[in-house]
C-alpha cells in the first residue's frame, strides 16, 4: 500500500542521533556530502562507508527500512551504472564487440558512481528518519536566519516547507482512500498499455485535486482566525539549544572532513 | 439457503514488522444470510472499517477467509473482480471521491467498470439516480454543483448502479441534517426492497440501527463483541456503555422509568415504546 512509503518518513526513537539539534544534524549532511565528492580512493569511502554505518547502527533505525527506501532509487542506479560502463574510455579491454566496448576502467567508475549515489541518499535518509518534519524546518530556518538581512523569507519559506511536509501524510493517507472506493467502483489501476493506465489516474487524481484545494482552504481560514501574520516580532514555544553532544557531533564532522581531505591530498 | 457471506478467524494487522504495527481485525467470525439488514456499531478504532474494506476484497486478510456464496474471495483474481461488484461498498463521505463532468457519467463509472453494454449501463444510471431521488435535470450537471447531501447521493447511486447483492454502508449518514438523514435511510431500504439485497450499515445513531436493522454486530478492540438483535444487543446496555458506545435515547428513558418503579419492559424504538405505554394505560384503566 502506499503507506508503506518511506520518503521522508521519521521514526521516532530516543537514539543519540534522535537528540543532536537540527541544525547539527543538517550541518553533518552538508559536511558528509562535501566529504563523499572529495573522497576519491577506495581507502576513503571506506572510511566514508564506516562513518554511515556507525551512525545507522548508533541511530537504531532497522536496516529493512533503510533497504525500502532504496527501492525507488533502483531505476536511477542501474541507469548510472549502464552509461559509466558503457561511456568510459579506458586502456584495458574486458570486452569489445559492434561499436560497445567494456573497460575495466568503466567498470570500476560505474561501481564508484553507484555506491556513491547509495551513500549519498542513505546519509539524506538518515537524517529525515532521525528528525520530525517540524525540527528539521526550524533548523533551516534558524540557519537561514541570516538571509533575513538581504530581505529572504526565510520564515514564509520554512512555513510553506512545514506546511508541505505536513500534509504530505494526509495526502497520502486521502489517495489511499480514494483509490480504495474507486477500486470499490471497479477501476483498474494495475492493468492495461501506458496510455490507460495514466487515463486510469483521472479518477484519483481529481478528487485528490479537490480536496487538496479544500485543505488549502479551510487552513488559511484557520490561520487567519488565529492571527497569523508571518515571522516578525513571534516567538517559539521550543528554542533549538545546542548542547555538549552537538559539541562533539560537530567533532567528529570535521575530523571525518580533515581525514578525507588528508587522504585526497595524500593520494591514497 | 446457504449464506451469502461466510467471514472464518479473519485478521488484520496493519505496517506488520514496523513500528506502526497494529493489528485492526483479531479472529472475527460471522456468515450473513441474504436480505438480512445489518447494522455495525463500535467506537472509533474498533475496526469496522477494516472488517468492511474485506468483505469486498480491497484489503488482503492476514488470516482467515471471506466467502462469497461459498467462494473463496482471494482464490484467483477474477473472482476477486468479481466480489468487488457483487458487494458494494460505500465509504465515509462519499462525496469526496466524485470526479467525472457530469452527475450520469460519474454514476456510470462502476457498471462501465463491469464491461456491461450502453444500453445497460444507461438503464442502471437511471434506475440507480431514481433510487436516491436524483432527476432527470440533475443527471446532467457537474456532481461540484451540487449540494452536500446531493452529492452524498450521487456517490451513493454510483454503488448502486453496480447492483451489488450485498451493500456496505460506511456511515452513510454522517453530516447530514435530519430530513437529508432519512432520505437516505428511506433510498437504502427502498434497494434493499427492490433486489432483495444484504444490506450492512455502520452508523454511531443507536436509534437508527434499533429502528432499521433485524441484527447487529459490535466491534470492539478488534474483536466481534457481540452479535444479535438489537433487542438482545441493547439488553446489555451496561457492557455496550462500557465499551463507550451508547443505547437508543427511548431506551435509557425507559430504563430510568423501570428504575423509578414503573412496570415496563425495556424498548428500543418509539413504536414499541407507544405500544407498552399505550398498554399500560390501557392496564391502569382496567385496574
Amino acid at each position: 500500500m502506499l503507506k508503506d512509503i518511506t520518503l521522508g518518513q521519521f521514526f521516532p526513537g530516543d537514539s543519540i542521533i534522535h537528540r543532536l539539534d537540527p541544525r547539527t544534524k543538517l550541518v553533518m549532511l552538508v559536511v558528509y556530502i562535501v566529504a563523499l565528492f572529495v573522497a576519491t580512493s577506495w581507502i576513503s569511502y571506506g572510511v566514508m562507508l564506516a562513518f554511515l554505518l556507525g551512525c545507522i547502527l548508533i541511530s537504531r533505525i532497522p536496516g529493512k527500512s533503510i533497504v525500502r527506501g532504496m527501492k525507488p532509487m533502483v531505476i536511477i542506479l542501474v541507469f548510472t551504472a549502464v552509461l559509466n560502463v558503457f561511456m568510459t574510455q579506458g586502456e584495458t579491454v574486458w570486452l569489445r564487440f559492434w561499436i560497445v566496448t567494456i573497460t575495466k576502467e568503466g567498470c570500476i567508475r560505474a561501481l564508484f558512481m553507484v555506491v556513491r549515489i547509495l551513500m549519498l541518499v542513505t546519509g539524506t535518509f538518515l537524517l529525515t528518519y532521525t528528525t520530525s518534519p517540524i525540527a528539521l524546518t526550524d533548523g533551516l530556518e534558524s540557519l537561514l536566519s541570516p538571509l533575513k538581512k538581504i530581505r529572504m523569507p526565510v520564515h514564509e519559506l520554512s512555513m510553506m516547507m512545514c506546511i508541505a511536509l505536513r500534509f504530505i501524510p494526509t495526502l497520502i493517507e486521502e489517495t489511499d482512500k480514494i483509490m480504495s472506493a474507486q477500486k470499490a467502483r471497479g477501476a483498474d489501476l494495475e492493468s492495461g498499455n501506458l496510455l490507460q493506465k495514466v487515463k486510469a489516474l483521472v479518477p484519483i487524481l481529481v478528487p485528490l485535486f479537490v480536496s487538496a484545494f479544500r485543505r488549502a482552504d479551510e487552513l488559511a481560514t484557520a490561520m487567519e482566525c488565529r492571527c497569523y501574520h508571518g515571522g516578525d516580532g513571534r516567538t517559539k514555544m521550543k528554542l533549538l539549544r545546542y548542547s555538549r553532544l552537538d559539541l562533539e557531533a560537530y567533532c567528529v564532522g570535521v575530523i571525518l572532513l580533515a581525514g578525507v581531505i588528508c587522504l585526497a591530498v595524500f593520494g591514497l | 439457503m446457504a449464506p451469502i457471506l461466510q467471514i472464518k478467524e479473519l485478521s488484520h494487522v496493519y505496517s506488520a514488522g514496523t513500528p506502526f504495527q497494529h493489528t485492526a481485525l483479531d479472529g472475527v467470525s460471522f456468515s450473513v444470510e441474504r436480505g438480512e439488514f445489518i447494522g455495525i456499531i463500535g467506537h472509533t478504532g474498533s475496526g469496522k472499517s477494516t472488517l468492511m474494506q474485506h468483505l469486498n476484497g480491497l484489503l488482503k486478510p492476514t488470516a482467515g477467509s471471506i466467502a462469497l456464496d461459498g467462494v473463496d474471495i482471494w482464490a484467483n483474481k477474477k473472482v476477486t473482480r468479481q466480489a468487488r461488484f457483487r458487494v458494494g461498498l460505500v465509504f465515509q463521505y462519499p462525496e469526496y471521491q466524485l470526479f467525472e463532468e457530469t452527475v450520469y457519467k460519474d454514476i456510470a463509472f462502476g457498471p462501465k467498470n463491469m464491461g456491461l453494454d450502453h444500453k445497460e449501463v444507461d438503464r442502471r444510471v437511471r434506475e440507480a439516480a431514481q433510487f436516491v431521488g436524483l432527476t432527470e435535470a440533475q443527471l446532467e450537471v457537474s456532481p461540484f454543483d451540487l449540494s452536500g447531501g446531493q452529492k452524498r447521493r450521487v456517490a451513493i447511486a454510483g454503488v448502486i448502479a453496480m447492483e451489488p447483492e450485498v451493500l456496505i454502508l460506511d456511515e452513510p449518514t454522517a453530516g447530514l441534517d435530519p430530513v437529508g438523514r432519512e432520505e437516505i435511510l428511506e433510498n437504502i431500504q427502498a434497494y434493499r426492497r427492490a433486489k432483495n439485497a444484504t444490506i450492512m450499515m455502520v452508523s454511531h445513531s443507536m436509534s437508527d440501527v434499533a429502528r432499521l436493522t433485524q441484527r447487529l454486530l459490535v466491534m470492539n478492540g478488534s474483536k466481534l463483541a457481540m452479535d444479535g438483535t438489537p433487542e438482545q444487543v441493547f439488553a446489555r446496555a451496561d457492557e455496550l456503555v462500557e465499551m463507550g458506545l451508547d443505547i437508543p435515547e427511548i431506551t435509557s428513558v425507559f430504563l430510568r422509568l423501570k428504575q423509578m418503579g414503573l412496570p415496563v419492559e425495556p424498548v428500543y424504538t418509539i413504536e414499541q415504546a407507544v405500544a407498552v405505554l399505550k398498554a399500560l394505560k390501557e392496564g391502569k384503566r382496567h385496574a
